[in-house]
């Protein structure tokens, strides 16, 4: 058992030359250019029949009556299932998911029934034909109107929605310099782009579930605690997943519907969402409204840091949006004072999308300390040096490691920083106005218990299993670089078993923690398996494993030898300890962009942006690099033209497609690059390595944002900044030259 | 060995034979797909919609299927010939994950019926590789690590292929700077010709620079 | 989608004839814009009728040096003619402009002319929507309307037509030639080819049930510059906000002819004779683009989320003529 209480000591990872750290190419890559990875919706079974959801129409009352006649006559049905025929599930609990539970509509999306045909165009057709009667109700769809109506949230993982230190309102009355701005994020969708799909088959009392899951351990749970069946009747697969951002982390409405519906009709059922299903019927990160108070003494020493942050959530959910969670993290003050507020409003659920918290909630506080930067007329990065903590302002505990300087340092050089103007509107391209801006990268580095189970055969491979997933992060790749790095193996000699509820339970790939966690419990089975190789060849503890060998003093032994006719295997597990709360644990980084800003037509692009992060030991230079980058391009979509559209009349989402929720394209993106400094944690994790998959979005957006004011002076302090606002900046102008403000700012 | 497709159920010997003969029969080159029975063959819905056959030529083989006129060439890739490389994202063309070549160039699949296509030749992104030698592209796509989660990236490397060809034979993009004279192969023509792909994990950057390497190798 | 029929008749004649015979019947070309709403059930025909291979598919000179266009010619296969590319740089802009090189691989030049508005309201139906359900009302005013018209809507529809390549066709005076079901020829000047909404936004252009479009004429290529200038929220891959083609001929200084069509901004491809009689003649600079401008946007209006719409219009239309003043 790997436990964090004490830091790593100096281990095999540590030897240069290993495979942890080499950019390998992605040992699942061959099977992704080829098509052959299966996801969730492509194994095949005997006589699959098809399923489709139906969706409400109100986003608040109930359902009166659903006429499914017609659709019982429609070709090819097998099953309709709605409220008045779902069999028992537990009751709504954070272990559970029940779908089709009664008759109410608590927000419009909502899965109200599933209908079961021999193929899928016969489903699809015949959901068109379920006609329902509700009883409407009025509903709240606007968060901004409903922001007086806001409840103190509960307690999450034991952080308070609420911190204070000191007497932030004193110190803002009594600063010489102070910025007080309110920021605006609208809802997003993750948009991976495989949408949530699932087959169920019944084998007996089995239920095996392939479902586009990040945590198939915990999904198997979700679905028996659900279906009142024994956990070790669920099986949940998910070798290969189509991208995930937090959409994925639980079991949505096609799990337990297709569970249930292919135990009723003796069949194997497949269901997937359409992609304007997937916008209201699964979760979605909220909207925000971010208020922002900063004062500073005139040397830019911040006195005082107040983030307060109000996001909704569907009735009864209670989870809210941390936006100001980094605020405690970030930036030395003697008065700091964080708030979360929650407004429950009938909209589609809120949930986490990559880096809930940070990705907004930095979109708001380093835009913030940018416009501190220009009341004091202090480059941004001197502002920040000048307020980096010895300790986490808030907890007073030491960071493990804390690199945030040196990442502005070294983007600053790589990134030719010192060429910006500190003067806005001065850089011309043509019609393009040029600007540069940046931003701090912080994002929070956890881990979670975690097992695994290392098996070598005869045959000399190792077999490495676990229930972690391969979301895109590289968990493929870098968990057999550990292993094989361990045991002195080459990478081929390694077959990876992962995204199976059935193998060693993990967390699986979210919120930063997979390669910690996971990686972590194959290290620990790695090294009993070392230990039991050892004790088998009769070498000594010193025994190192190097090019398919043990090595002792004089005594050499190749691993087949030592393990003979019979395969030997070992278990695993880790656990985060103590080390999260002696030590806070963050991974930093800086993001540097430049954009230009058309003086025509108030079209803003990006024409270059750089990340240097620290995170800790980097597993797979080429992967990490990936991630950062994806991050990144996040982050630039944030700021540029990712929103959900709310009608507040009804409360549906207006723009539930690709074609009118813009996430970045191809042209939207020049060059980019992304850069990690050396860096070993030693209170993160076994691989003294830190999560990467979110580090990337945090900061990135602000970055570009304050590039835009940069370039035009102009400061939007509502997301995304489209053409519409630059132009109504420019329309109270008579120069495009001079400065704006928009959205709602008090500034003395 | 890395590669995990293996079935989720392990064949009983009968299910094996008829695999096996159900491949024979239907004479596809290559390796076989993961696949917890045999293709269930190209059976229409048991009942319902006007049902049609078509003659699909995919990667070379000929499949004859009877077909539920509303089965799109994706569905009919997907659900009825049992190749799933080509995926679908938003099924309304506005992602490009269903791209495949037909008659040679790159379309959504997702936005065209199966029906329409009698006689037409498909290439999916199981027809790229020669055997166990993969096409430029794939290749190129590992080395640069064009993709991570990898939902996309049959869909890139199709529409890559589609767009190379496009540029060879002259046509101008939207980047293109005078209209009349042959378009060069810059980062930024790949990037407007591209952007029928989306890639939520934003590979972007590594994807131009695995169509810039494959480029060179193709042209 | 609902159940359909299909089938691919051999002639143009056999088609024709197959629509305007079968009740829900209806024309597919490339289908990236019609199977795009069955799935949606925005469209619900009962029979679908295959033109795809009929031979409509040339691009040909005509006699007075004009270009004709075969309804079928795909959009890439269009902009990648060597005569458009050479005499109609605007058309191959605005093609090259929309959608993706899948799609435009696809997409026929008939079926872009006929392409349905990209307004949300209309793609939900769970939504009152004129256009699609006539007399149900129009979701889109006093909703999110930031991608819709400022001009020539009414107070029952505010879609814009979403067409780049028909913008470029408007400012070319393109004529449209179809063929009714009894087999006789009929050409609508492009610009008498869209209806405006008013009470009946639901009727969309000229055809008749079971007309079909054979092919589009250009007349001689126009003397002058040629722009086509796009503004979207992304860098690619989204339709206009506001779009303008211009042709415009300068000469010592003065402006001897203007064309401007308007995309982005109206019901269908939006052309202001009195703008370009403010142009004709005057010289290039900012005064004459001003009042152009002016002229094109008499009668705008925005609806709230669209008023952006007016001023963006009227900055691309002056920096597009800046810079076809400028080139030559």
């Amino acid at each position: 058992m790997i436990d964090m209480d004490r830091p790593m000591g100096r281990t095999p990872l540590d030897r240069p030359g290993g495979l942890v750290g080499q950019g390998l190419d992605r040992i699942d890559g061959k099977l992704k250019v080829t098509g052959r990875a299966p996801y969730a919706y492509e194994y095949r079974f005997d006589r699959p029949a098809y399923g489709f959801l139906v969706l409400s129409t109100i986003a608040r009352g109930r359902i009166q009556d659903i006429d499914t006649a017609s659709v019982e006559q429609a070709a090819g049905v097998i099953l309709i299932l709605t409220h008045r025929n779902m069999p028992k599930q537990a009751p709504n609990s954070p272990r559970t998911a029940p779908q089709l539970v009664d008759d109410r509509i608590a927000f419009r999306g909502q899965p109200i029934a599933l209908v079961v045909a021999d193929s899928f165009e016969n489903a699809r057709a015949a959901s068109y034909l379920v006609k329902v009667r509700y009883v409407a109700e009025m509903g709240a769809h606007d968060l901004a109107a409903a922001q007086g109506s806001a409840i103190i949230p509960p307690p999450r993982n034991g952080s308070s929605p609420d911190t204070s230190k000191g007497d932030v309102d004193a110190a803002l009355a009594a600063a010489p310099v102070k910025i007080e701005a309110t920021y605006r994020t609208p809802a997003q969708t993750h948009a991976m782009m495989e949408p949530h799909a699932t087959i169920a088959v019944w084998n007996g009392e089995r239920l095996v579930l392939c479902n586009a899951n990040q945590n198939v351990s915990r999904g198997a749970a979700t679905v028996a605690a659900t279906l009142q069946i024994p956990r070790e009747n669920v099986r949940v697969i998910s070798r290969y997943v189509g991208g995930g951002f937090g959409a994925k982390l639980a079991v949505q409405a096609d799990a337990i519907l297709a569970a249930v519906a292919a135990r009723m009709i003796r069949r194997p059922i497949k269901l997937a969402l359409t992609r304007p299903q997937v916008f209201p019927a699964t979760t979605h990160r909220s909207d925000t409204i971010q208020r922002l108070r900063l004062a500073a003494d005139r040397d830019g020493t911040l006195l005082a840091v107040a983030h307060e942050s109000w996001s909704d959530n569907a009735p009864g959910e209670n989870s809210y949006e941390g936006a100001a969670q980094a605020t405690r993290n970030i930036y030395a003050t003697p008065n700091l004072l964080t708030a979360h507020r929650l407004v429950h409003l009938d909209l589609p659920v809120s949930a986490a999308m990559r880096a809930p918290g940070e990705a907004v909630g930095l979109l708001a506080l380093e835009c913030a300390m940018d416009e501190l930067a220009v009341a004091l007329e202090i480059d941004p990065i001197e502002l920040r040096i000048r307020n980096e903590p010895r300790v986490d302002p808030q907890r007073g505990t030491p960071f493990s490691t804390r690199m945030l300087v040196p990442c502005m340092r070294k983007g600053a050089e790589l990134f030719g920083w010192s060429r910006r103007s500190t003067r806005t509107g001065q850089v011309r391209d043509g019609e393009w106005l040029v600007g540069m801006g940046m931003a701090a990268a912080i994002r929070g580095n956890p881990m979670l218990p975690a097992a695994a189970k290392v098996a070598l055969g005869p045959d000399g491979m190792l077999v490495v299993s676990s229930s972690m997933t391969d979301i895109g992060t590289g968990s493929y790749t870098i968990l057999a670089q550990i292993a094989a790095d361990l045991l002195g193996l080459p990478i081929h000699r390694v077959a990876m078993r992962l995204g199976d509820s059935d193998l060693p339970p993990t967390p699986g790939s979210g919120g930063s923690f997979g390669a910690n966690s996971a990686g972590s419990a194959v290290y620990d089975a790695c090294m009993n398996l070392r230990g039991k190789l050892i004790a088998k060849a009769g070498f000594d503890a010193g025994t190192r494993f190097i090019a398919g060998r043990l090595e002792s003093g004089g005594r050499s032994a190749t691993i087949e030898e030592v393990v003979g006719s019979a395969t030997i295997s070992a278990d695993g597990a880790a656990d985060p300890g103590q080390s999260r709360k002696t030590f806070t644990q963050e991974s930093f980084g800086a993001h540097f962009a430049e954009v230009g800003v058309n003086e025509v037509t108030g079209e803003i692009r990006l024409r270059r942006m750089l990340g240097v992060f620290a995170a800790g030991r980097i597993l797979n230079g080429k992967t990490a690099r990936s991630q950062a980058i994806g991050g990144m391009v996040f982050g630039v979509g944030a700021a540029l033209m990712e929103a959900i559209v709310t009608d507040v009349r009804d409360g549906s989402f207006v723009n539930d497609n690709l074609a009118e929720y813009h996430v970045a394209v191809h042209a939207d993106i020049p060059a980019i690059d992304a850069v990690f400094l050396p860096e070993l944690d030693p209170h993160s994790s076994a691989m003294k390595s830190k999560g990467i998959g979110e580090l990337g979005i945090c900061g990135a957006g602000a970055s570009v944002a304050n590039a835009v004011y940069n370039a035009t002076g102009i400061r939007i302090r509502d997301y995304p900044l489209t053409l519409d606002k630059i132009l109504d900046a420019w329309s109270r102008e008579t120069m495009p030259e001079q400065r704006s403000e928009v959205g709602s700012v008090g500034r003395t | 060995m890395t590669s995990d497709d293996r079935p989720l159920f392990p064949l009983t010997r009968r299910q094996a034979l008829e695999a096996g003969a159900a491949l024979a029969i239907l004479g596809r080159a290559g390796p076989a797909m993961a696949r917890d029975v045999p293709v269930a063959g190209t059976a229409p819905p048991e009942s319902g919609a006007p049902a049609m056959t078509v003659r699909l030529t995919v990667n070379g083989v000929a499949e004859d299927l009877t077909l539920d006129t509303r089965t799109t060439l994706l569905d009919a890739l997907r659900e009825h010939i049992g190749l799933t490389g080509s995926k679908k994202g938003c099924d309304h063309g506005q992602c490009g994950a269903c791209t495949v070549l037909l008659n040679g160039r790159r379309i959504n699949s997702c936005l065209t019926l199966a029906v329409m296509h009698d006689g037409d030749s498909i290439t999916t992104i199981e027809g790229l590789a020669k055997g166990d030698a993969l096409h430029p592209m794939q290749a190129a796509f590992i080395h640069r690590d064009g993709f991570q989660c990898g939902y996309c990236t049959p869909g890139q490397i199709c529409s890559a292929v589609g767009m190379l060809a496009e540029q060879a034979a002259g046509w101008p993009s939207l980047v293109t700077e005078n209209l009349t004279t042959r378009p060069g192969l810059t980062d930024v023509e790949i990037r407007e010709r591209m952007s029928g792909n989306i890639c939520r994990c934003s590979a972007y950057p590594n994807i131009v620079a695995a169509i810039r390497d494959a480029s060179r190798e193709t042209l | 989608m609902k159940p359909f029929t299909y089938e691919r008749p051999e002639s143009a004649a056999d088609a024709v004839r197959a629509v305007a015979t079968k009740p829900g019947a209806k024309f597919i070309a490339g289908g990236t814009n019609l199977l795009d709403l069955m799935k949606l059930e925005v469209e619900t025909p009962t029979h679908l009728v295959d033109v795809n291979r009929l031979p409509l598919g040339e691009v040909a000179d005509t006699s007075d040096g004009g270009l004709r266009i075969g309804a079928l010619v795909r959009n890439s296969d269009l902009a990648a003619h060597p005569r458009v590319r050479r005499d109609y740089g605007v058309l191959s802009r605005a093609l090259l402009a929309g959608a993706s090189g899948q799609l435009r691989n696809k997409a026929t030049t008939a079926g872009n002319l006929l392409q349905r508005t990209r307004c949300y309201y209309f793609y939900d139906v769970t939504k009152p929507c004129n256009k699609r359900d006539p007399g149900s009302g129009c979701s889109a005013i006093g909703g999110f309307n930031r991608i819709h018209a400022i001009l020539g809507g009414s107070d029952d529809c505010i879609a814009t037509h979403p067409s780049d390549m028909a913008v470029a066709m408007r400012a070319l005076d393109a004529r449209v030639e179809t063929i009714r079901p009894d087999g006789s020829a009929e050409t609508v000047p492009l610009a008498e080819f869209y209806r405006l909404p008013g009470s009946t936004p639901s009727e969309e252009n000229a055809l008749r049930p079971g007309q079909m479009i054979v092919a589009v004429t250009l007349p001689p290529p126009p003397a002058g510059v040629q722009i086509y200038r796009k503004v979207r929220d992304r860098a690619s891959y989204a339709f206009a906000l506001v779009s303008v083609a211009a042709i415009v001929q300068t000469v010592g200084g003065r402006m001897r002819s203007a064309r401007l069509a308007f995309g982005g901004v109206a019901p269908q491809p939006w052309r202001v004779p009195a703008a370009e009689a403010v142009l004709d003649g005057a010289p290039a600079g900012t005064p004459a683009f001003g009042a152009a401008a002016d002229a094109a946007l008499q009668g705008g209006r925005g609806c709230g989320h669209n008023d952006f719409k007016l001023p963006l219009l009227k900055r691309t239309l002056t920096a597009v003529l800046a810079t076809a003043t400028r080139t030559t």
